[in-house]
C-alpha cells in the first residue's frame, strides 16, 4: 500500500502532502531536480492536473514521472477537461505503474486558464468522481464491468473553507467524506477564523476520525502573490491588512516568510487536524526552513522511525 | 420534443430558466437549477465561489448554489424532506435524457436510473451529511 494509505490506516502520525511543480519541457533528470526540496519533507506529492486551466505535462505521465524517480505521487483528477470514460481510463491506467493515491476535484473553469476558448466538460462534478473512484476500487467501473483484480486506491478530495456558503463548506466537506473521501486537501485559506469554524464543525460530528484535514500553506516571496491570489484565484481572498502587514515590513519576504509559519502553527494547532498540504512559490530553501521550525523530521526520518516502533512491538 | 416536453419547457424555462436536462433536481436544490450552474454542478458550489458570493465563471451573476443553499434553508413552504435533500449525493446526468420531459421520467422512474457501478457494493441506502 502506498504511504498515504498507511498513514491514513495509522489514524493518528502526521501527514505532509505537497504541491509538485508543473511540468513544460525538460527531462526526468530536470524534474527530478526540481522535486528535490519538496521530496525531502513529503509523504506524498500531487501530480496536479493542468492547474488554473492551463496546460502541461498530464497527470498522468506527472504521476509515472514522480514513481520512477521514487517519489509518492497523488494523481489528481479533475473534471473540467475529461468525461467519466476517460477518468476512470487515467486512475486505471496509473493503477498500472503502482499509483494509488488519487485525490478528486471539480476544477477551476476554463476561463481562469489561459485559453478560455476552449470547451469545458464537467461531466461529472468532484462528489460524484470520488464516488466512481470508490467504484473503481471496489472493482467495477461505472457500467457494471467487473475489474479483476481491483486495483488498490486511496482515495481524497479537496474542499475550500474560505468561501461561501460559508456555513456549507464543512457540510460540502462531509459529503465527499460520506462518498469516499479518506484525506481532504484544503484550499489555501487566509481567513483563520474560517478554517477554524471549518474544522471545528468537521471535528464535532466526528468527520476528522474517518479522514484526514489537511490545510495548504502556499510559500510567497512577497506581497505580489498574494495581491495576485486575492484578485486572480477563484475563491481565494486575501485580506488587505494579510497582503498591507507583508507590503509594509522593511523585509518583506522575511515577513511573507513569518506569515506562512504562523499559519502552518495555527492549523496543525487545531483538533482535527492531521497535516498540512505545502506548495512552494518561493524555491529558495524556506520549505525545509519551515518544516524545521515547526519540528517536522523529514520523511525518512518519519518514516524509519515508525518502523523501528513498529519492530518494537 | 414531444408535447409534454413542450409544455414543461414553456412552464419551467422563464421560472426556473431550466435546461431539460429530463432528470430534474429543483426540489432538491432549493427549488434553483442546478443545470444554470456554468459547471452544471448538481451537488453543491465548487471552490470557486467569489468574495461577493458571485460565480467564478460568471462575475456577474450570483453562484448558482449559493442562491440554492440560501433558498433550500430559508424559502417558506419547502417540504421539510425537500429541504433534508438538499446534501444528497446526486448521480451523475445521463446525457441520453437531455431534452426528455422530466415530468414524464420521474413518472415512469426512468429518472432514478443509475448505471451498476454508481451504487456502492457496500452501502446500503443514500447516506447524508450531517455536519
Ligand atoms: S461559482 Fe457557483 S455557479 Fe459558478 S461554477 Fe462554481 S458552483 Fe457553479
Amino acid at each position: 500500500m502506498s504511504r498515504l494509505g498507511e498513514l491514513l490506516d495509522k489514524g493518528d502520525e502526521l501527514i505532509i502532502t505537497g504541491e509538485a511543480p508543473v511540468i513544460d519541457g525538460g527531462t526526468l533528470e530536470d524534474y527530478e531536480a526540481k522535486l528535490a526540496e519538496l521530496a525531502l519533507w513529503c509523504d506524498a506529492m500531487n501530480a496536479t492536473d493542468n492547474t488554473a486551466a492551463h496546460a502541461h505535462a498530464s497527470n498522468v505521465a506527472m504521476a509515472i514521472a514522480m514513481q520512477r524517480v521514487g517519489v509518492e505521487p497523488i494523481l489528481q483528477v479533475v473534471c473540467r477537461d475529461k468525461n467519466r470514460i476517460a477518468q476512470q481510463a487515467d486512475i486505471m491506467g496509473v493503477a498500472l505503474h503502482g499509483v494509488e493515491n488519487i485525490c478528486c476535484l471539480t476544477g477551476d473553469d476554463v476561463t481562469a486558464g489561459d485559453e478560455p476558448e476552449a470547451r469545458r466538460v464537467f461531466d461529472l462534478d468532484g462528489p460524484q468522481l470520488i464516488r466512481l473512484a470508490n467504484s473503481l476500487k471496489e472493482g467495477r467501473y461505472l457500467s457494471g464491468r467487473k475489474i479483476e483484480p481491483a486495483p488498490s486506491l486511496v482515495i481524497g478530495a479537496v474542499e475550500n473553507p474560505a468561501t461561501h456558503p460559508l456555513d456549507y463548506r464543512a457540510q460540502r466537506a462531509a459529503k465527499k467524506i460520506l462518498a469516499g473521501a479518506r484525506f481532504l486537501q484544503l484550499q489555501i485559506c487566509y481567513h483563520p477564523e474560517r478554517l477554524e469554524a471549518f474544522v471545528a464543525a468537521l471535528h464535532l460530528n466526528g468527520f476528522t476520525e474517518k479522514c484526514a484535514i489537511l490545510p495548504s500553506v502556499v510559500a510567497v516571496k512577497g506581497p505580489g502573490p498574494l495581491r495576485f491570489m486575492d484578485s486572480s484565484v477563484p475563491g481565494i481572498s486575501v485580506p488587505a491588512e494579510t497582503i498591507a502587514r507583508v507590503a509594509d515590513a522593511d523585509d518583506s519576504a522575511e515577513e511573507a516568510y513569518q506569515l506562512v509559519l504562523e499559519q502552518c502553527q495555527h492549523a496543525l494547532a487545531l483538533p482535527g487536524v492531521r497535516g498540512l498540504h505545502l506548495t512552494d512559490f518561493r524555491k529558495d530553501g524556506s520549505i525545509s526552513r519551515l518544516c524545521t521550525d515547526l519540528g517536522i523530521r523529514p520523511r525518512s526520518e518519519r518514516e524509519s522511525r515508525a518502523n523501528d516502533f513498529a519492530l518494537a512491538n | 420534443m414531444g408535447l409534454i416536453a413542450a409544455i414543461e419547457h414553456v412552464i419551467k424555462k422563464p421560472i426556473w430558466d431550466c435546461q431539460m436536462c429530463g432528470q430534474c433536481v429543483l426540489h432538491d436544490t432549493g427549488m434553483t437549477c442546478p443545470m444554470t450552474c456554468p459547471k452544471t454542478l448538481r451537488n453543491g458550489p465548487c471552490g470557486g465561489v467569489r468574495e461577493d458570493g458571485h460565480c467564478e465563471v460568471k462575475p456577474e451573476m450570483r453562484c448558482v448554489w449559493v442562491k440554492a443553499e440560501d433558498r433550500s434553508r430559508n424559502m417558506p413552504l419547502l417540504p421539510t424532506v425537500w429541504r433534508e435533500h438538499f446534501n444528497n449525493l446526486r448521480p451523475p446526468v445521463d446525457n441520453r435524457l437531455k431534452g426528455d420531459s422530466s415530468w414524464k421520467n420521474a413518472i415512469s422512474g426512468r429518472d432514478k436510473e443509475t448505471p451498476p457501478g454508481w451504487t456502492p457494493a457496500t452501502e446500503a441506502p443514500e447516506a447524508e451529511a450531517k455536519a
